[in-house]
């Protein structure tokens, strides 16, 4: 269920952050990707929230601190 | 194919060099899937085509009271689907007053073709969204003239600093207002004050030129007011549509850009069996065919009156059917049930032929490019048959319930228009005196005794309010018989004929068929002894008339009056004016000048006559400035 969860993860912000997927490793975090900046984390979670047809929390969307956080909230919503 | 599967496909022909393939391949993904993520993709793919293929470049700037950035993907994946490389310019947060009112704002500095101002009832208007039931009645009145007065104040600046389109955004009524039902029992409500304030923008859009209202009111409630908001997002990021509804707002924003960049659909092609009555007539016969006010024939009859909608907007309609013509001609012109009937029709081809060929001749027959020809057809193989072949031409994809039908033809953006002429309403019944005209032409033997026989009466207009918009209509979409190809718009138009020695006029044919309308434009400017023709186009449908050589005989005359000595004008070819291209050498004048854009040809007035055809009668309407 995780690994299904990641690999859409890892799509969604390859897509968005407009880096290979294969740079989304679980700990890429806005610190380690340049385009990962306040519009593009946005994106992302908008992108997030199409594909999986939900809303975030504005506290979930602070603690997406890295893909596997963000793995770790869509997992406990999605679950 | 997954979506993994058609990113990777995609970059495989990127790499491989096969532009025309990523692009398509990459309109196939959007088509399937216009997500936010699925836009960043697209976007960059296509700036990496963007030296291989043709787009036409176009800049839009937003003016906004809320956070539109994620929306800006989504806006440029959509353009670039349809040939547009798109440069948004997005104004500070809030700041739009400030980017309005100074002239050398950012907002200036971007040169943008059109202006989307898009701000909320609430932060334009906080007393009437916040705290209504504590207003009374002079307080409410003097906010929506407040919020009047402010929008006449912005149009008017905006349109002192820039020649772009305004698209105003209108305002939105709270899902539930401030006095709960009473709202709805009360003369002077919440909803009303809105709807006043809405109406006043109209009012605003309806007294200008290339000033346009989004009526994003009805856009949220055509999509549900229930699920369009997003409180958290609004409280933490200033973003109030929920992330099911951003493309709902861009397909709006891209329902105005289809019109303003030219990307509309002229003629509407439609098949009969199972699209304009359900079931097959050549099978079913008159009897057995699905049509009318009940279900399941209301569908069609639903579709009908879209199409009719359309003809009414001055969208031809053309029939390609397989059938047998006679069956198919008697269920158009007896079936009870049919809303359309023949004279709705500019072109038919009822025939076994397959429908590209179809398509080509009706091209050929209306006088339009392959390219402003929709096709509407149930039939799936059909439409990637044409799709295929002619990929010109734009295909409707028809959703599989034929009850959704109508809904999905009247949603497609290529049959919007932002302003209607008169000839607009007309088209439809100018195109059946054509059809006569040249059933005419085929019973008279000679040319002369043709022009002499359609007993047409030319009259030559300057510029007035009630032509500017037919005027900057033609040079926005007349493409085979103009010489220059310059469009310009309303604004424009008015600002050229504003300087020294520039004329615009335009020419009205009559003729023993009917009126053909406002069909012609010609923009001159005179500078010493030399006039030149900026501009000079007319409409398809009276080419061929020597309406031309009439047309032209005046310019002649007006520059000789004004003590000219040489009549000028450049011939720039494209791929579309060969019509034209024979124009200027056919009436006397010499090639003078050529560059990589065309060439220039002159006619040296003191020599030359250059008379109007005898058989046209000519009246001159002064107003010249």
């Amino acid at each position: 269920m995780s690994a299904l969860l990641l690999d859409r993860v890892r799509a969604i912000a390859g897509d968005v952050l407009e880096v290979p997927a294969s740079k989304i490793t679980p700990t890429a975090s806005p610190e380690s990707l340049d385009t990962w900046d306040s519009v593009h984390h946005l994106n992302l979670v908008l992108a997030l929230e199409q594909e999986f047809g939900l809303q975030f929390e504005p506290e979930e969307i602070d603690q997406m601190k890295d893909i596997q956080h963000i793995v770790d909230i869509l997992g406990s919503k999605v679950a | 194919m997954n979506s993994t599967e058609a990113r990777q496909e995609i970059d495989r022909l990127i790499a491989a060099g096969d532009a025309s393939a990523a692009k398509r391949a990459l309109i196939e993904l959007w088509a399937h899937e216009a997500s936010a993520s699925a836009a960043s993709f697209v976007v960059q793919r296509f700036e990496q085509l963007r030296a291989a293929i043709n787009l036409q470049p176009y800049r839009l700037a937003i003016l906004r009271s809320f956070t539109v950035e994620p929306m800006v993907p989504l806006l440029r994946a959509a353009a670039f689907c349809i040939g547009i490389d798109l440069a948004v310019h997005v104004a500070d947060f809030n700041a739009y007053v400030q980017a309005i009112m100074d002239p050398a704002s950012t907002l200036y500095g971007s040169a943008p073709d059109v202006v989307i101002v898009a701000v909320q009832t609430r932060d334009i208007a906080p007393d009437l969204w916040n705290d209504f039931t504590n207003l009374n009645e002079d307080q409410v009145q003097s906010t929506i003239a407040r919020v009047t007065n402010d929008f006449q104040g912005w149009i008017r600046a905006l349109r002192k600093n820039t020649a772009a389109h305004l698209v105003l955004h209108n305002f939105e009524t709270p899902v539930y207002p401030s006095a709960g039902l009473l709202d709805a029992q009360s003369n002077s409500s919440q909803s009303m004050a809105i709807a006043q304030i809405n109406r006043s923008l109209a009012n605003l859009a309806s007294e200008q030129t290339s000033v346009y209202v989004l009526d994003y009111d009805s856009l949220v409630a055509r999509h549900g007011q229930a699920t369009w908001h997003d409180e958290r997002k609004w409280l933490t990021v200033r973003l109030p549509i929920s992330a099911a509804h951003l493309n709902h707002l861009v397909e709006e924003w891209m329902r105005f850009l289809y019109p303003l960049t030219g990307k509309i659909a002229k003629v509407l092609v439609t098949d009969l069996d199972n699209t304009l009555w359900g079931g097959v007539i050549g099978e079913d016969g008159m009897v057995g065919i699905k049509l009318g006010t009940e279900y399941p024939g209301a569908a069609y009859q639903a579709v009908q009156r879209a199409l009719l909608d359309f003809h009414r907007r001055g969208i031809l309609l053309a029939v390609c059917s397989k059938n047998n013509r006679e069956d198919a001609l008697e269920a158009i012109e007896k079936h009870p049930g049919m809303l359309l009937k023949s004279a709705h029709f500019a072109a038919v081809r009822i025939n076994w032929t397959d429908k590209v060929q179809n398509l080509r001749e009706i091209a050929g027959e209306l006088n339009v490019g392959i390219d402003s020809l929709a096709f509407l057809d149930d039939n799936p193989i059909e439409r990637q048959q044409v799709r295929t072949v002619l990929p010109e031409v734009f295909v409707l994809d028809l959703p599989s319930d034929p009850m959704e039908f109508a809904r999905s033809i009247r949603a497609c953006p290529l049959f919007e228009r932002l302003s209607i002429s008169t000839e607009d309403h007309r088209r439809g019944a100018m195109y059946q005196a054509q059809r006569e005209r040249e059933q005419l032409e085929q019973s008279i033997s000679s040319r002369e005794d043709f022009y002499r026989s359609l007993q047409q009466e030319a009259e030559i207009s300057p510029l007035t309010k009630a032509n500017l918009a037919r005027i900057a209509q033609l040079t926005n979409k007349t493409n085979q018989f103009n010489l220059t190809t310059r469009r310009y718009s309303e604004q424009q138009i008015s600002e050229l004929v504003s300087r020294a020695g520039w004329g615009c006029f335009s020419i009205r044919v009559r003729d023993r068929f009917g009126d053909n309308g406002l069909v012609g434009v010609a923009i001159t400017r005179q500078e010493g002894d030399t006039a030149e023709i900026d501009s000079f186009l007319l409409s398809c449908r009276v080419i061929g008339r020597t309406v031309e050589t009439a047309f032209l005989s005046f310019l002649a005359d007006r520059a000789r009056a004004n003590g000219a000595s040489r009549l000028q004008g450049w011939f720039l070819p494209t791929k579309k004016n060969a019509p034209a291209r024979d124009f200027y050498s056919a009436h006397g004048f010499a090639a003078a000048k050529q560059n990589g854009d065309g060439t220039l040809w002159t006619l040296d007035l003191k020599k030359s006559f250059l008379p109007a055809p005898e058989w046209i009668r000519l009246r001159i309407v002064n107003g010249d400035k």
